[in-house]
């Protein structure tokens, strides 16, 4: 049996859902946070009841997907999560907006419960909620939780099992006016089948959101189009009539049920906002907040990443020790370890980056920042509600991509998927860190406060956001062309974050980066090191042979001439030098090439590539040397020339800055714009942009003598 | 008087939302509607959008929208 949570955004039916089920879930104090579907069991139930976790709406008349999979499941038209009845959730502290949802969902035919969430917020902030009489009104139980305490809601569920025992639908109604009442009876007559309740919001669907869940159908368009022509013709606006009736309601219903208190003095939402948003002190806040991230991200996780990073050349050592050189030896040190190692040991960062957004979104500072933001974003034809994608995107373009169904309009969310890759996302981080941490100084001004690889860093995450600005200029303008989207969000009181709700999360995202980590990139790696590895013919041995002879050279030389001479005769090492001509302007070579190649799955792989290529190439004490150091000592082929100079190591970060090499990513356009041709594009976009970035940036930077 | 020129932290009630389509209307469902009490807070550092209290809550909305809402002082 199944049980639909439902109601307006940021009212706590994600805590709610793990309270019940102790099946925890992503939990964010931003509105329109939840996008996908989560299920689970009902914890201490004495029936199976399976939860059902919807996302946040604040009406059934859909205007955005989000809000159209909700109204979609409830009238059973997603076959098989049909609810057998509803939880509805409503924030004790806003109770108005919230009866305005519940008084749409008890039409629906289906028995409801309601959870009266957040009293404590609610009593703090002197509004007290006569939860029996609200109950006596509505005909329905009304349960008071807090649902950040799990023992709180035991209530709730014996409650919910009372009602499945004897399910009765809520019987009260809001009067609407006679002309609509009378278009919704005439809907109802034609089409039979329709569920209780869905006349009316057929009647109002302008966009067409629910009449596409019946498929063709001329009886019902008939009958929809004469119910609408009437209600013309009396001069209603069906849509605005049906608000207006059903906050009228929800004022009666509310008479003598909420008791107010005005708390004396300010609030400490109110005391937070006047400096958050304040002219002068919001925009320093935003900055700080953004530089302490950062700051915190390349700082914080050093130790760290040095610990995982001996860890994983142990391992390498020790399993050399055991197993007998060869092919074997070579897959498990230079291909499995040496690559999951180089992945796993940026988790740090990872965890970080997701502590920071997680608390940021849940204390409620992120609505602030799309406040602040709305004027800035409005020339590119966005609004501040595409701010959070994108700077969620900063962690991972993919949960970014999704978040964007909370964005209405749709050329508004069509350009934030597009330019959401543009951020630069966690896996660009490995990357970064690598390139800096070998090929910039860290060069200290104004008594350490600031450096100059942390200022690279942060310019690596600027080229991103400024090369999108065009690029969101140029789809307004081109594909996107039409009126600017509107702005509109809920400013959600300050809350605690919740060290369980916050932790979760970081684990979460910390556990599908491993998951990738372990699977399509070990995957990769395996198949990079193959095609370095193979095809190890003779003719390459004996080549080097004939020089040794002739050169006269020491063991140790050549092993290392053998190695290099192997790689460049490799299947990998023919890929790239075939792609040399390409490569020459950028003044890469191809084992450069190789890696990008070899990153199409994942960004981050290039890092895995760099130091399988390193392994298999010429070897002075490799073992011990870390894979920065390795890096410094390539060189070009048949030279002394260094192969990664600072312009080189700019430059190909630039290009990872920008690229769209993420299968993960490029697969998520093509589901939620439903086309395949947008993932292409974005492909080819991003790559010929970020190689004209790095030919400028390799070129200023030669020029600057660099 | 529109809301768009209503001073900050002046305790107003909404006696018409004019305008015809969809925004309205979103406007409407959440809770701008006739006899709803409002009052503007602030106005973001760039001067827009508004951060205006709207009975128990608080809700940001660009000025273009506040212009549609007309009130008057209480
Ligand atoms: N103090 C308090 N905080 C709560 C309560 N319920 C939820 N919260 C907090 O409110 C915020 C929002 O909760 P969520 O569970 O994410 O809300 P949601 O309804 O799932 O939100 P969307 O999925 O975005 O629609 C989180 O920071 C919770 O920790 C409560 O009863 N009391
Ligand atoms: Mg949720």
């Amino acid at each position: 049996m199944v049980v639909a949570l439902v109601g307006n955004p940021n009212t706590g039916k994600t805590a709610l859902f793990n309270a019940l089920t102790g099946f925890h879930r992503h939990v964010a104090n931003y509105p329109g946070v939840t996008v996908e579907l989560a299920r689970g069991p009902i914890r201490d139930a004495n029936a199976p009841i399976e939860l059902l976790d919807l996302p946040g709406t604040y009406s059934l008349a859909a205007q955005s997907p989000d809000e159209a999979i909700v109204c979609h499941t409830l009238c059973g038209h997603a076959a098989d999560t049909a609810p057998a009845a509803i939880i509805a959730t409503i924030d004790a502290s806003n109770p108005a907006r919230n009866l305005y949802l519940v008084s749409q969902l008890l039409e629906l035919g289906l028995p409801v419960v309601i959870a009266l969430n957040m009293i404590d917020i609610a009593r703090r902030r002197g509004l007290e909620v006569d939860a029996a009489r609200l109950s006596a009104r509505l005909g329905v139980p009304v349960v008071p939780v807090v649902a950040v305490e799990p023992a709180t809601v035991t209530p709730l569920v014996r409650a919910l099992e009372q009602t499945l025992a004897a399910p009765t639908p809520p019987t009260v109604r809001v009067p609407l006016p006679p002309p609509l009442a009378e278009a919704t009876r005439a809907l109802t007559a034609a089409v039979p089948d329709l569920r209780p309740g869905e006349a009316v919001r057929l009647l109002v669907d302008r966009a067409g959101w629910l009449r596409r869940a019946f498929g063709p159908r001329d009886t019902l368009d008939a009958a929809l189009a004469a119910a609408r022509q009437r209600l013309d013709r009396d001069g209603i606006d069906a849509a605005t009539a049906e608000v207006r009736a059903r906050y009228a309601w929800v004022d009666g219903v509310l008479d003598g049920v909420v008791r107010r208190t005005p708390p004396v003095g300010d609030t400490w939402t109110a005391r937070i906002d006047r400096v958050v948003t304040h002219p002068v002190g919001g925009g320093v806040t935003l900055l700080c907040v953004l530089y302490a991230v950062f700051y915190a991200i390349y700082q914080g996780a050093a130790p760290l990443m040095a610990g995982l990073e001996q860890l994983f050349g142990w391992a390498g050592a020790g399993v050399a020790a055991v197993v007998p050189p060869g092919p074997l030896q070579s897959l498990l040190v230079d291909g499995v370890i040496a690559g999951v190692g180089a992945v796993v040991g940026f988790l740090p960062q990872i965890l970080i980056l997701f502590l920071a957004l997680a608390l940021l979104e849940d204390c409620g500072y992120m609505a602030r920042a799309a406040f602040m933001v709305d004027r800035l974003m409005r020339p590119l034809g966005l609004s501040g509600r595409a701010f959070i994608p994108l700077l969620s995107s900063f962690a991972c373009a993919v949960p970014a991509i999704l978040g964007t169904r909370a964005i209405a309009d749709r050329r508004e969310r069509f350009i934030t998927i597009l330019i959401a890759p543009f951020m630069s996302c966690s896996a660009r981080l490995p990357v970064y860190v690598l390139l800096i941490g070998a090929f910039v100084p860290p060069t200290a001004y104004l008594g350490g406060w600031l450096r100059l690889d942390a200022l690279v860093m942060i310019a690596m995450y600027l080229v991103g956001v400024i090369v999108a600005i065009p690029v969101a200029f140029l789809l307004r303008h081109s594909a996107f062309r039409g009126p600017p989207a509107g702005f509109l969000l809920e400013m959600p009181t300050y809350k605690r974050p919740r060290a369980r709700a916050v932790a979760q999360r970081v684990l979460h995202a910390g556990r599908s980066f491993l998951v990738r980590a372990g699977t399509i990139i070990l995957l990769v790696n395996v198949v990079v090191w193959a095609l370095g590895y193979f095809p190890r013919s003779a003719a390459t041995q004996a080549a080097v042979d004939a020089q040794r002879l002739a050169q006269g050279w020491d063991d140790a030389t050549y092993e290392a001439e053998l190695a290099g001479a192997y790689l460049r005769d490799s299947y990998l090492g023919r890929l790239g030098r075939g792609l040399e001509p390409v490569l020459a302007p950028l003044h890469w070579d191809w084992r450069i090439g190789i890696g990008v190649l070899a990153s199409f799955p994942a960004r981050e792989v290039i890092v895995a590539t760099l130091s399988t290529i390193c392994n298999l190439g010429p070897e002075d004490d490799a073992q011990s040397a870390s894979l920065r150091a390795r890096l410094a000592e390539l060189k070009w082929d048949g030279t002394d020339r260094p192969l990664f100079t600072l312009p080189v190591a700019l430059s190909l970060m630039v290009f990872f800055a920008l690229c769209a090499q993420c299968v993960s990513t490029l697969v998520v356009i093509g589901r939620e714009t439903g086309s395949w041709a947008w993932p292409v594009v974005s492909f080819v976009g991003m790559t010929t942009i970020a190689y004209a970035g790095a030919w400028a940036t390799g070129a200023a930077a030669r020029a600057a003598g660099g | 008087m529109s809301l768009a020129r209503v001073p900050s932290a002046t305790r107003c009630r909404i006696v018409a939302v004019r305008g015809g389509h969809r925004i309205p209307y979103r406007l409407m469902e959440m809770g701008l509607v006739e006899g709803a009490e409002v009052e503007v807070v602030r106005r973001a550092p760039l001067g827009d959008p508004l951060q205006v209290r709207l009975g128990d809550y608080e809700l940001a909305l660009r000025e273009s929208d506040a212009e549609l809402i007309d009130v008057t002082e209480i």
